[in-house]
Parts: C-alpha cells; structure tokens; sequence
C-alpha cells in the first residue's frame, strides 16, 4: 500500500494536535477555562469546511472549462466533504456554546434564539445551506451533462456570493464571537502565541484529513462511473 | 450596433407577452394584493420594524414570483429559436432589464397598498420609496439568474426559493437596515452611504457574473 507523504503529514500533525492540544499550556481566561481547548477542534474545521469548498469551486471552473466529468466528480465530493466538515464545526461550536454563552438559569433552548443572530452563524448557515441548495438542484436534474453544467454554475455563483456576505454581515450586527475586528482568527494578534503552535498545525491536518477523505470519495465514485468516463 | 438591435427586440417581446398573455401578469398583481389582505387581516396595529420587516419579506417572495416566469414560460422551442438568433449576453441583459422594470411597478405597487391596508409608520416616504426601488432592482437581479439556473431542472418553483433564500440574506440585511433611515433613525455619518456603495456594488458584481455564467447554461 502506498500512502503519499501529506498522508503521513496529516496524521502526524493531528496526533501532535490532539496531544498537545489536550496538554500543552493554554492562557487562563475567565469564563473560557479550559474549553479554549476546543478551538484546536472548532475552529479548523471552518478553516477545512471553507478550503474544501474552494476547492469545490475550483473544479467546477474547471468542468465549465474543459466539460471533463472528472472534474465533475471532484467537485461534487469536495462540497460533500466540506459540508460534513461544517456540521463538525456546528456541533463543536454547539458544544463550547453550552458551556461558555448559555445563561445557565434557563433551559438551553431559551439561550438558542440569541446565540443563532450570531454573525458568525449566519455566515456558516449560510454557507451550509447554499450547499444544501446544491445538493438538491443536482438531484433534481436528470441529464448527467446537464446536471453538471448547471451545478457548477450554481456552485461559482453562489461562492461569488458568499464570501463578500462574510465579510459583510459582521460589520452589520453586534457579536459575542471573537474575532470581531477584520477577519476571524486570521488575524494575529487574537490567539496567544501558546496557542499558535498548536493551532496552526491543527487546521493543516484537518485540512489535509479533509482532502484524504475526498480523495477516498473520488476515487470511489471514480470506479462506480468507470464505463461513462 | 447589431446587439443593441437584439436587446430592444427581446426586451419589446418581453412586454408585448404580458401584453398579450395577461394572466400572468395580473396573476402576480393578485398575488400581492391577496398577501398584503391577509397580512391586514391577521396582524392588526404594527409597530414600525415589523412593518419594515414585513414590507421586505413581501417584496422578496413578490420577487420570486415575478421572476420565476421569465424563464419558466419560455418553451423549449422557442429557446432554440433565440439560440440560433441571438448571443447569450444579450438575451439575458434583456430578461435583467425586464426584471428589474417589472419589480420597480410591482414595488411601487405593493408600497401603495401596505400604505393603504397597513398605514405608513415612515418618516419620509420618499426617501423609503427610493430605497426600496433600488432594492427591489437588487433582488430582481440575483433572482434573474437563479431563475434561469433553476428552469433547467425539476419542481423549477419551489427551487427557486431553495436557491435563492440563503444567497439573498446579506443584500436584505442591508436593505432592512438602510430602509430605518426612513424611519427616522440616526446612523453613523457615511453610514448609509457606505451601505449603498455596498449596494450598488453587489448589484454590478452579480451583473458581471450573469454575463460570464449564462453562456454555459445558454448550451443544450
């Protein structure tokens, strides 16, 4: 068996982001604590959610390029992947939520309806349902051709769309997310220099696991389509 | 000289269908006036952000509406037939512009009407009229082009709103946001222009990106 050397990278960065993020030393925040832990986890897999669906995007520039069904397929298990990501990091995010902005005299439900007006939020919801968008509109066109064509004109269009929305909408409402200022988490001054040497390898190796399971799904789908390509 | 030619004979059969089909065009005026009577109906005395909130919301499912038939009642002969005739760029400037002019009476005409059955919470009407003319143009044209994507595949209505809900969320944050101005509430100075820059700025892009895009559906 043959596994090439980002393979490797991304266990091993994960092993490293995993162990130290679980050990290494972290600042001691009120309120956060401990759960500061969880943006090792939390946080990358937006960075893996949003690269992956780039590269979604980039590939179906391509089909519309070239018109290759190959290309087709890579973008299709590239918006897969990057969506599984998102409900990763939704579920991450749930969970640190529960503990650090849940008023906890109240039900959890209550907390729900302030900390979904998240801008952060609406920006990944927003890009979870424009895929969810993309999923059925490929599912409801018959022609493979067709179906390919107008997904990826789909797919290009609403990435133009979205990414000025991400950058637009938290200049617009009030947040509780860190990050306010520029851009979340690319900027250098948010995260403790402690942290950055975890963080940074963390979001390459989920990154990296991303990409490996997509190349698992194209592969796959590769070999079921085998007689049409 | 010869696509200009094009873009005012496609616009004329645009006008010269609703002309002549009217169903389609009266069916859109009752759309608006049955919603807005039911809203009258059930919501009684509204206090100014919902009726903002309303006014937008209306205008947004207004918009589908009016847009999905642009696309949806072109047979597929005929788009063979215009395939042969005319280029893609300027077949779909011209549904744009018929767009953007059908949204800008059904805008104005839906306005009349919320003032009528709902009152008119605003503090200068034509500042909020102006407003929402230039967005309901904003909405018109992403809807354009979704329209256009979803008439290639099944249960083409339903899909549109699917598509369209999540990529329309921050031009209509904007929208409600800009439209308080009406409502005479203080912003930030050079903030209400910042968000029409912003506007106007969506608008072109989306533009630019129906023209590069449509080609590609334009093919069978």
């Amino acid at each position: 068996m043959k596994i090439s050397w980002w393979k490797i990278l991304s266990i091993v960065l994960l092993a490293y982001a995993i162990v130290g993020g679980l050990l290494l030393p972290v600042p001691e925040l009120p309120q956060l604590g401990e759960t500061i832990r969880n943006l090792y986890f939390h946080v990358c897999m937006w960075f893996a959610m949003m690269i992956l669906y780039t590269f979604s995007v980039v590939y179906s520039i391509k089909y519309l390029r070239t018109s290759s069904f190959k290309f087709d397929i890579k973008a299709k298990a590239y918006a897969d992947v990057g969506t599984f990501m998102g409900l990763l990091g939704y579920s991450t995010g749930a969970i640190w939520a529960s503990y650090t902005w849940a008023d906890p005299n109240n039900p959890a439900y209550a907390s729900f309806g302030s900390i979904m007006r998240e801008p952060k939020l609406i920006g990944a919801a927003m890009a979870l349902l424009i895929y969810g968008a993309y999923f059925v509109l490929r599912s409801s066109i018959i022609d493979m051709d067709q179906r390919a064509r107008v997904s990826a004109v789909f797919n290009i269009f609403s990435y133009a769309m979205l990414f000025p929305s991400i950058w637009i909408i938290p200049r617009l409402l009030p947040s509780l997310h860190p990050g306010q200022e520029g851009n979340p988490a690319l900027n250098f001054n948010d995260i403790d220099l402690r942290m950055r040497i975890v963080f940074y390898p963390a979001v390459i190796g989920w990154t990296l696991m991303g990409a490996w399971i997509t190349n698992i799904k194209i592969r796959t789908e590769m070999i079921r389509e085998k007689n049409i390509l | 000289m010869e696509s200009g030619i094009h873009f005012r004979a496609l616009l004329k059969k645009e006008f010269l269908l609703d002309f002549r089909q009217q169903h389609s065009f009266f069916g859109i005026l009752l759309y608006i006036a049955s919603t807005v009577f039911v809203l009258y109906l059930t919501m009684g005395d509204i206090e100014a952000e919902t009726w903002n909130a309303l006014f937008w919301v209306t205008q947004l499912f207004i918009c589908i509406n009016a847009v999905a038939k642009s696309f949806l009642q072109e047979a597929k002969g005929r788009m063979l037939y215009y395939y042969t005739t005319t280029s893609p760029v300027v077949f779909i400037l011209s549904k744009i512009s018929y767009n953007g002019i059908l949204m800008i009476v059904m805008n104005v005409i839906n306005l009349i009407l919320y003032t009528a059955l709902l009152g008119n919470p605003t503090s200068s009407f034509w500042q909020f009229l102006e407003i929402s003319l230039v967005g309901s143009i904003g909405l018109s044209l992403v809807f354009t082009l979704l329209a256009a994507i979803a008439s290639k595949a099944l249960q083409q209505a339903s899909l549109m709103a699917i598509l369209g809900f999540p990529i329309i969320i921050p031009q209509l944050l904007l929208l409600v946001r800009l439209s308080k101005t009406a409502f005479s509430e203080i912003f930030k100075d050079g903030a209400p222009t910042q968000i029409i820059l912003l506007l106007l700025a969506l608008d072109i892009s989306v533009v630019i990106l129906a023209m590069i895009l449509y080609p590609f559906l334009w093919k069978d």
